[in-house]
């Protein structure tokens, strides 16, 4: 009896053990994987539910207002959303990493953001794409499927419309 | 000069040195202090900031999080409503200490039955050392010891048996 007791807890220990290293050991979400389903509430309110834009085009944008390299990319993304924005295929959404809010919004203000953009609450958004840092940004297409996955700020305005054209008829 | 005058505005000086004084104790303790705001954001972590303390971490962000957290003593929030706040912002793994429920609980309990395990193993350990001991003495001890255990002692009558009766058949 005793040694079932031993022999158990050393296993259940194991087992606790192995199931944290592999959490742990996950890599990220990667392009030809499925995206995992998500759903923002932007700072207005709105709540955007990933798998209510299966037919679009999906770009995640995760950024913070602390973060200096999420700075170079933040006017091209603007100038890529007003780009597609009329086309009605396109989404663009901003999630605000570990961020306050007054700062996020002066962000937002300062790059004259306007596609929607709202907090990672609880940093489930951000979890559930495993992300490793800001700036990172997910291109998911039609099927919702990821198709690009950008570590670090686009360099330039033609490498963002160059992950999103070839998905657009 | 008059001489009220002259003492008008010597307590006029020193009202003013006084007050130059005390204005900035004042001004302090109008909001929270330092101590106040490091003694929550101790228990905090940032999730960009992975193993360094909040009230410790030099980053921006975290420079924004004791901003918050200063902001929501002067509005006079409690320590633990500020931390259900950074709960509710940034998840449970901001708290130090995770909360003790679901899979959280085996953080608590861990240690808690490798200890208990740790003690049960040793009183087996020194059990069964003690019971050995008695054993090993008396295979070296004289006739006066303690007396020896039965399978030892039928073991030992049957030897002797055995030697008379090999001492007998060689006469």
């Amino acid at each position: 009896m005793k040694k079932v007791l031993l022999w158990g807890g050393l296993i259940l220990f194991l087992v606790v053990l192995g199931v944290g290293l592999y959490r742990s050991q996950q890599g990220q979400v990667s392009v030809g994987q499925p995206a995992p389903e998500i759903e923002l509430t932007t700072f207005d309110g709105e709540t955007y539910l990933l798998s209510d834009y299966r037919g679009s085009v999906v770009v995640i944008n995760f950024w913070a207002s602390w973060c200096e390299s999420c700075k170079p990319e933040a006017k091209d993304l603007q100038a890529a959303y007003q780009l597609y924005k009329s086309r009605g295929d396109v989404l663009f959404l901003g999630v605000d990493y570990v961020d306050t809010e007054p700062e996020a919004l002066a962000y937002l203000e300062e790059f004259g953001i306007t596609y929607p953009n709202g907090p990672d609450l609880r940093t489930e958004i951000s979890q559930a794409f495993r992300i490793r840092g800001v700036p990172e940004t997910f291109i998911i297409d039609q099927e919702g499927i990821i198709t690009h996955l950008q570590i670090g700020p686009f360099r330039s305005l033609e490498d963002i419309l160059a992950t999103i054209d070839p998905l657009l008829d | 000069m008059p001489k009220n005058s002259k003492v008008f505005l010597g307590f006029m000086g020193l009202a003013l040195l006084l007050i130059s004084f005390f204005l900035p104790a004042l001004a302090q303790g109008s909001g929270p202090t330092d101590d106040e705001v490091n003694a929550i954001a101790r228990q905090l972590y940032c999730p960009v900031c992975e193993n360094i303390p909040l009230d410790a971490c030099g980053t921006v962000a975290c420079e924004q999080w004791r901003g918050i957290i200063r902001d929501k003593l002067a509005e006079g929030w409690t320590e633990d409503q500020i931390k259900e706040y950074f709960v509710a912002q940034y998840g449970d793994r901001v708290l130090a200490e995770p909360p003790a429920s679901g899979f959280n609980w085996l953080a608590y309990l861990i240690p808690i039955l490798v200890f208990v395990g740790g003690l049960i193993l040793l009183g087996l350990g020194f059990r069964k050392w003690k019971e050995e001991k008695p054993v090993r003495a008396t295979s070296r001890q004289s006739k006066k010891g303690p007396p020896l255990p039965k399978a030892d002692e039928e073991y030992l009558q049957r030897v002797e048996q055995e030697l008379k009766e090999r001492s007998r058949s060689q006469e």
